[in-house]
């Protein structure tokens, strides 16, 4: 396996920042601190390394940065998104806990690159080990003069603090997080505009994901050419893929993006008990379901699920054997949206309930025939008619189960009992 | 507010919250909001409303913004809780790893239904959502620990072993 976001993962205190330098770590930073890399050849290394973001919806990281690179004085922000709440994700909480130091690097470069006075790294609420060892290695960075005023007597100065949430999955809606972090309720804000000209406190911001920020100094060290190549043109780079469900060995896998699914399933040790796939979420339980036939002949990078009418969002590869009732799955997935929608747009407040109450019922042998197309009416009218993304969330998977599993679903109606099991 | 009176922040408290509040801009003390209810809310688990007041004209903030925060984010409690909370994730990965299972064993031990208090005010009993843990599912999250892969005996070992 290639480590990038992972690289100090074979050490046994990898979080410490011996541990870090001795990989190499902080080296990238001081070059750019001693010889005054022009912000310009930073964002472009990115730009070519095809770096996209991690957070899910796979943004060109150079492109986003450059825009914050209009002259504007006064304060100017960086935040890291740190708020990993999307179900089936748990990568970043590893990247934290492992390799803390690999990300306050990543947000250091990226202040300098797009000229911002501070950062800062908004953790959920409920991330209370990894919390620590970000705010411990952010103490050490401090006492090494490699975070605050005249960074390594560059004259570079750039502040860094941890944030914390309170239990919120809206929070990982990068305006939502900047309310958060501002102190008020997570409401997400209506762009335009957007953050990078009216974000924290109403000035210049630029929100990245953890592993998108943690893999910018890797990039810069070995180069976009390197990067670049591990992936495929447009999709650079490896991917932390966190395989969870019905297979033998679950767990986070960083490996080249554009992995062939059926590669990725035995890395993750094949489905449980032999069983045979059913279905898979590529990329956490937002995004559209795939049926077996059709992920085990894609690989695994944004334009290929694309192509085969999902999305790699945040790489959570959700696995389900044939012993899965999809009517139950899908049950669980549009509860989960309608507890956490905010409550600020009508369709997505009212339309999450209603997606839940009919799906339950047909788990529950309630289901009348005409719900099936009511399921795709609600989730229609919910999509493209909310302030921020939650609304797809909630309706994607409900397209997407209908579309594969429709029948399913209309044998939980006619015969009252699930077609599995 | 008579209320108010009735609750003071501690010193250690107030040592705390400034430590967050040094940690934005000197006019944004809003920002140390989240942060300063999770330090309050460390006394008994839970947060009253003569402690969100207290809150309040500690930041300087309306007592109503502190309200609106405070009942927005799910690791508040405002109402009294057990001694122990526990959390066990439902969401996608741990619902396909037998977290039905767990919450039907976890349920019958205690003797609550999710949201309630045990009689004896030991454990809280409540639902989490993904707790970024999916790869250990089933997981939970108990007195603010994450705990994976587990099974009925573990989370009996686990919950006996507190007092
Ligand atoms: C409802 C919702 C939840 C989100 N949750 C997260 C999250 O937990 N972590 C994250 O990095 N991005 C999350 N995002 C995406 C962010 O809005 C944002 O696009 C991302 O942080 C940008 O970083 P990137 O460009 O590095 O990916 C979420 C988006 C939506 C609509
Ligand atoms: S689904 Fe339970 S921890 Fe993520």
């Amino acid at each position: 396996m290639t480590n990038v976001c992972y690289r100090t993962l074979q050490f046994d205190e990898p979080w410490t920042l011996e541990a870090y330098e001795s990989v190499g770590g902080y080296q990238v930073l001081r070059r750019i601190m001693q010889e005054k890399t022009p912000c310009d050849q930073i964002i472009n290394e990115l730009k070519e390394a095809s770096l996209r973001g991690r957070g899910g919806a796979g943004f060109p990281t150079g492109v986003k940065w450059s825009f914050m690179t209009s002259a504007s004085q006064g304060a100017k922000y960086v935040v890291c998104n740190a708020d990993e709440s999307e179900p089936g994700t748990c990568k970043d909480r590893d990247i934290l806990r492992y390799n803390p130091h690999q990300l306050i690097e990543g947000m250091i470069i990226a202040g300098y690159a797009m000229g911002c006075t501070s950062g800062y790294i908004y953790i959920r609420g409920e991330f209370t080990e990894p919390f620590a060892r970000v705010e411990t290695a952010l103490q050490q960075a401090k006492a090494a003069g490699l975070v605050g005023s005249n960074i390594l007597e560059s004259g570079f100065d750039f502040q860094l603090e941890t944030a914390i949430g309170a239990g919120a999955y809206i929070c990982g809606e990068e305006t939502a997080l900047l309310n958060s972090l501002e102190g008020k309720k997570g409401f997400p804000r209506f762009k335009p505009p957007f953050p990078a000209n009216v974000g924290l406190y109403g000035r210049p911001t630029t929100v990245n994901n953890v592993e998108t920020l943690a893999s910018v100094p890797v990039i810069l060290e070995k180069g976009a050419k390197w990067f670049l190549e591990l992936g495929k043109p447009n999709n650079g780079g490896t991917k932390i893929f966190s395989v969870t469900g019905h297979v033998n060995k679950p767990g986070n896998y960083e490996v080249p993006l554009g992995i062939p699914f059926k590669e990725l399933l035995e890395l993750a040790g094949g489905v449980r008990n032999g069983n045979k796939l059913k279905a898979v979420i590529p990329g956490g339980s937002s995004m559209p379901v795939l049926p077996a036939e059709i992920i085990m002949e894609t690989d695994m990078d944004y334009d290929s699920l694309m192509k085969a009418g999902s999305m790699l969002g945040t790489a959570a590869v959700i696995v389900m054997d044939e012993t899965t009732c999809m009517v139950k799955a899908l049950e669980c997935i549009s509860k989960f949206y309608m507890e956490e929608s905010c409550g600020q747009c009508t369709p997505c407040r009212e339309g999450t309930g209603w997606l839940h109450r009919v799906i339950h019922r047909i788990e529950n042998g309630q289901g009348k025939p005409e719900d099936l197309d009511n399921l795709v009416r609600v989730a229609k009218n919910i999509e493209g008619r909310t302030i921020c993304a939650l609304g797809e969330a909630a309706a994607w998977p409900v397209g997407a189960f209908m579309k594969h599993f429709r029948d399913e679903f209309a044998y939980h109606i006619q015969h009252k009992k699930c077609l599995v099991g | 507010m008579a209320e108010t009176e009735l609750y003071k922040l501690t010193e250690t408290m107030c040592g705390e919250i400034d430590q967050w509040i040094a940690k934005f801009p000197p006019e944004r003390k809003q920002s140390a909001l989240l942060a300063s209810l999770h330090i309050v809310q460390k006394e008994t688990g839970w947060l009253s409303t003569a402690q969100l007041n207290a809150v309040a004209d500690y930041l300087g903030l309306a007592y109503v913004t502190v309200y609106e925060v405070a009942t927005f984010y799910s690791m508040y409690d405002l109402q009294p809780v057990g001694r122990h909370k526990v959390h066990l994730c439902n969401n996608i990965s741990c619902m396909l790893n037998g977290s039905e299972k767990l919450s039907e064993h976890v349920k019958a031990k205690l003797g609550v239904e999710f949201g309630a208090t045990t009689t004896d005010g030991k454990f809280t009993l409540k639902h989490a959502e993904c707790l970024a843990a999916c790869a250990g599912a089933p997981a939970a999250q108990i007195d603010g620990v994450h705990y994976e892969n587990l099974t009925p005996e573990k989370i009996d070992k686990i919950l006996d072993n507190l007092d």
